[in-house]
């Protein structure tokens, strides 16, 4: 997730990596590790996050900007639960996976490369 | 490509999602538009999908139930024919060309085994062989240590400042995702891509499509797939 700033905005993350901020902490499937504070407000700390969270966080200090990348130390998939997928359509309007729940699906990843 | 299938199989209950992991969006419009398909058609600049469900070489398939649970992890999925396979590679081609095709030829895909699961999971669901427990699921993805995360990190921002211009700067960083999970082949494909669409040898990057081919052997291209 590119970051223009270390605040990091509840609803972009959630967007992005589907880790939820609640009272509890972040929140994942039927995961949720503490943060400090309550989970009011609407950022949270990027640096923070990424310590609990085992997530690695890149700055690029000439372009000014950070990647937060994903949980490292266990499996590319925590859980069975498909991740969702918000990404345009070839012709540019966005497409949610989720969106097909109800029907078998076949993802398939390709390159024109 | 898919949309064959998908005229089969859609009737009997499944729906094809293709995500194209393409930088050059016009490239895979230009695809897209030819193949005139019926399901969405997905464009993932940055590769999301690598991260999110550990996919790290094309064409790679993930199969989702209808309550949206993975029953089975990415895996080569080819659909009924291997883009591959030619039956004569021509001689008047540039010589690199002519290497890579020839090497391409080794790769192994098996697309009738792939199919005929995908089938029997279509019609018989939770009761097909094909379909995996979720820890199974889990287990059968990819592993991925702090480096492997950090190097997914590193290719977003590589792209990111790909797409802002700043080709250099986003150089250094798909040089840094290459090191930190030198198996992945979306991540090598996409940047050789950028730097040369042969994706042979360039200045900026140490491998190419064909000298990294030829170390792991084309026949490990692919994993076999456990079905």
């Amino acid at each position: 997730m590119i970051l223009e700033t270390l605040d990091l905005d509840f609803a972009d993350l959630e967007r992005r990596t589907g880790w939820a901020i609640r009272p509890e902490g972040a929140c994942k499937d039927d995961r949720c590790v503490p943060l400090p504070g309550d989970g009011s407000g609407a950022t949270v700390d990027a640096r923070v996050l990424a310590e609990r969270l085992n997530m690695p966080l890149i700055h690029d200090e000439q372009a000014g900007v950070w990647a937060l990348g994903p949980e490292g130390g266990g499996r590319a998939l925590q859980s069975a639960q498909a991740p969702e997928l918000l990404l345009p359509d070839w012709r540019g309007d966005e497409v949610r996976l989720s969106s097909l729940r109800g029907q078998k699906v076949l993802l398939v990843a390709w390159a024109s490369w | 490509m898919w949309q064959e299938l998908r005229t089969e199989l859609h009737p009997r209950g499944l729906e094809i999602v293709t995500v194209a992991l393409d930088a050059n969006v016009e490239a895979a419009q230009r695809v897209i538009e030819a193949a005139k398909p019926e399901h969405p058609s997905l464009i993932d600049e940055a590769h999301l999908v690598d991260e999110l469900f550990g996919v790290v070489n094309v064409p790679s398939g993930v199969w989702i139930d209808e309550e949206g649970m993975i029953v089975r992890p990415p895996e080569p999925a080819f659909p009924g024919r291997s883009a591959y396979r030619m039956t004569h590679v021509p001689d008047n081609l540039p010589p690199q060309l002519k290497a890579m095709l020839e090497e391409a030829q080794k790769i192994r895909t098996e697309p009738e085994k792939y199919v005929a699961a995908l089938r029997d999971w279509v019609d018989r669901g939770a009761g097909s062989e094909y379909a995996l427990s979720r820890g199974e699921v889990i287990e059968r993805s990819r592993p991925r240590p702090i480096e492997e995360a950090e190097g997914a990190a590193h290719f977003e921002l590589a792209e990111h400042l790909h797409r802002r211009g700043q080709t250099d700067d986003a150089v250094r960083h798909f040089r840094e995702a290459h090191r930190l999970q030198p198996d992945n082949w979306t991540y090598k494909r996409q940047a050789w891509s950028l730097a040369d669409p042969l994706q042979g040898p360039t200045e900026q990057y140490e491998g190419d499509w064909l000298s990294d081919v030829r170390k792991i052997g084309a026949e490990n291209y692919y994993p076999p797939l456990r079905m």
